[in-house]
């Protein structure tokens, strides 16, 4: 049982338990409290340190803009405006809260406001739903559209809204990428006569890309109403991301050991068992090496997109936050951005362990 | 008519300054059911020769005969045993075999194939790793799983590349044995490369040298005329083997060296002397 669960978290990469559970069954005392001090105190440690940088960098600045508030009031309306300006921030009061770096606890505020917002939402949603039921059951008898919430989306429904696109802008990367990669791959002629295009269209920014997918998407959904922001940043997060994939592929197909090619040959395999017996399992550690980039590429980019396509997502809701200006605007830009680093980290860990499960370990002997 | 006729076959590899003849005018007849080593030094070409009888690779000049049919390509009818092993790691055991068994037996039955590996993984004393990776197997269980895959498809020819050099001498001498067995079991056609003149006169009806690369040719044949079975702690005793051992050995070194004295070459130094400059004070001479 307890082998076991540590072969599980070493397999999804959360090797730092594996002290903690030897120590509390007992085994070997001080090696695995030095282990358990390496691996789980240093890191909290580290973060401390963070949280207390960053406390007194924000304290800093706020000074700065503090002093420079009051001045301001001094030079433009005397001395007396100046005593208010002071009294008034020092009280907390928030229309005279100097804008700057939040705070650690601010950012804390800021995520459990937010969290309370989605309660609030998700209770509106529900009462919305009751409202509408009775009437949304006659529309659908009638065969017309029931009516849907259209209120602001809360915090977590941006996550989830981007997680969509991700997933959405991924699979696309997924589908263009690994069978156009085997082509190439398998191809010397096809690789040499269509490397131009990938070495030209490699490095091209998000932004543009977006763009592009934008002339495109306009115009082939001229005739419909639908909203086609969400069209159009998954594609371009799908186009951003695949090149990994496809140049991963590609190189992994193209240098399969000649042994196992020599087998294929021996063993006549024809062409199709030789690329999904053969070619395409040894090249899958290359492919999901690809994979994982994309994937990672693919969230990086998605925020990016999100902001200037205006599609609902994080990245909007940051793009919403800074325009908005509001108080607690800056903390929640920094909520958004633990988020999207947290869950950018769970995204690869996820395909890390799909990794393992699905691909060999090179031979060791 | 021999089973497998090599008739003045030459290949060579590169282009331009860089091509170099391996192997140069071979001439081989292998009887069926005979047993022949062939062999010689490392680089002498040995793999290459094994790769154009298996139709892995195709000669330059001459022909390959099998059964009287010039060679075109790879078959089942020659089963291969590689140098390492090339065993797919993302397999076990069984699937390993299977698939060698799946592609030599298309219109066996499900059942019939999976009982078929499972007697053939049986043979080599595998059974109870039938189900692990190549990993996680050692080196000479290993070289066990690709005999296994060779014989599996009961081919008419086992081409063997140097099965059994990369084992430990003890493993070795228990897989020599192994094979023996398998081989005396129906006496197919079989071609053993070497590095090894001991395995050769144990296993072998036929040695033939190849002498040493570039341009590498057959050297003359040695019979052997051991009975069968050979036990290997006997045959130590034996006259005719320390014998034949003997001269094939000498033969071996003797074109070991002229290779060696071929590569030879004389550097003339040049005949000149250091120079050094008087000083005023004539030499100095420091304690």
């Amino acid at each position: 049982m307890k082998d076991r669960s540590i072969h599980i978290l070493n397999f999804v990469g959360l090797s730092f338990f594996e002290p903690a559970i030897r120590l509390a069954s007992g085994e070997e005392v001080k090696k695995n409290l030095i282990a358990l001090f390496k691996k789980v105190f240093l890191p909290i440690l580290s973060v401390g340190l963070f949280l207390i940088l960053w406390h007194s960098g924000a304290t800093y600045l706020y000074n700065i803009e503090k002093d420079a508030r009051i001045e301001k009031a001094l030079n433009d309306r005397g001395e007396a405006a100046a005593l208010e300006m002071k009294t008034c921030i020092e009280s907390g009061d928030i229309s005279c809260q100097p804008n700057t770096l939040p705070s650690p606890s601010q950012v804390w505020e800021a995520y459990k406001s937010l969290l309370a917002d989605h309660r609030v939402i998700t209770q509106k949603k529900v009462a919305f739903a009751e409202k509408v039921a009775v009437t949304n059951a006659q529309r659908e008898a009638q065969g017309l559209v029931p009516i849907k919430y259209t209120g602001r989306p809360s915090f977590v429904d941006q996550i989830l809204t981007s997680l969509k696109t991700v997933f959405a802008g991924f699979l696309l990367a997924f589908l263009i990428a690994v069978p156009i990669g085997v082509m190439l791959g398998l191809s010397t002629t096809l690789r040499s006569s269509v490397n131009w295009l990938i070495q030209i269209f490699k490095p091209v920014s998000p932004v543009v890309w977006l763009l592009l997918v934008f002339m495109i998407v306009k115009t082939l959904t001229r005739n419909s109403d639908s909203d086609s922001s969400f069209i159009i940043s998954f594609i371009s997060v799908g186009l951003c991301s695949m090149w990994a994939t496809l140049v991963n592929t590609s190189m992994g197909v193209s240098s399969v050991d000649k042994d196992y090619i020599n087998v294929a040959k021996v063993l006549q395999l024809n062409v199709g068992q030789k690329v999904f017996k053969i070619i395409l399992p040894s090249s899958f550690p290359l492919i999901f090496t690809g994979l994982r980039i994309t994937l990672s590429v693919a969230w990086m980019v998605l925020i990016a997109i999100e902001l200037l396509a205006q599609s609902p997502g994080l990245g909007s809701f940051v793009w919403e936050e800074f325009q908005n200006g509001a108080n607690d605007s800056n903390s929640k830009i920094i909520v958004a951005m633990f988020v999207i680093g947290i869950i950018g980290f769970l995204l690869d860990r996820i395909m890390l362990t799909i990794q393992k499960f699905v691909t060999f370990t090179e031979e060791t002997a | 008519m021999a089973y497998i006729e090599l008739r003045n076959v030459s290949k060579s590899f590169g282009v331009g300054k860089d091509r170099t003849q391996v192997l140069s005018n071979i001439n081989l007849e292998i009887e069926e059911g005979e047993f022949v080593a062939i062999v010689g030094f490392t680089g002498s070409g040995k793999t290459t020769l094994i790769n154009l009888i298996s139709g892995l690779l195709m000669p330059d000049e001459g022909e390959v005969l099998f059964k009287g049919e010039p060679v075109t390509g790879p078959s089942h009818e020659r089963g291969v045993i590689f140098q390492n092993y090339s065993l797919l790691p993302w397999l076990n055991v069984r699937n390993n075999v299977g698939m060698a068994v799946k592609e030599a037996f298309k219109k066996m039955t499900r059942s019939g194939r999976k009982k078929r590996v499972e007697e053939y993984v049986e043979m080599v004393n595998l059974s109870p790793a039938i189900n692990k990776l190549p990993k996680e197997l050692s080196g000479g269980m290993r070289q066990r799983v690709s005999v296994t895959r060779a014989l599996s498809m009961s081919p008419d020819v086992i081409l063997m590349d140097e099965p059994l050099s990369a084992l430990d001498a003890l493993t070795r001498g228990n897989l020599q044995q192994e094979i023996l067995k398998i081989w005396n079991k129906d006496k197919k056609t079989a071609l053993l490369i070497t590095n090894d003149v001991d395995e050769g006169i144990l296993m072998a009806d036929r040695i033939i040298p190849l002498k040493p690369g570039p341009k590498a040719t057959l050297g003359p044949e040695y019979k052997i005329n051991l009975e069968r079975p050979r036990d290997k702690t006997a045959l130590n005793h034996n006259e005719e083997y320390k014998k034949l051992r003997n001269s094939i050995i000498e033969y071996l070194i003797q074109i070991g060296e002229q290779r060696a004295s071929k590569k030879e070459n004389i550097y003339t130094l040049p005949d000149i002397k250091p120079v050094i400059k008087p000083t005023p004070f004539g030499r100095l001479n420091f304690g």
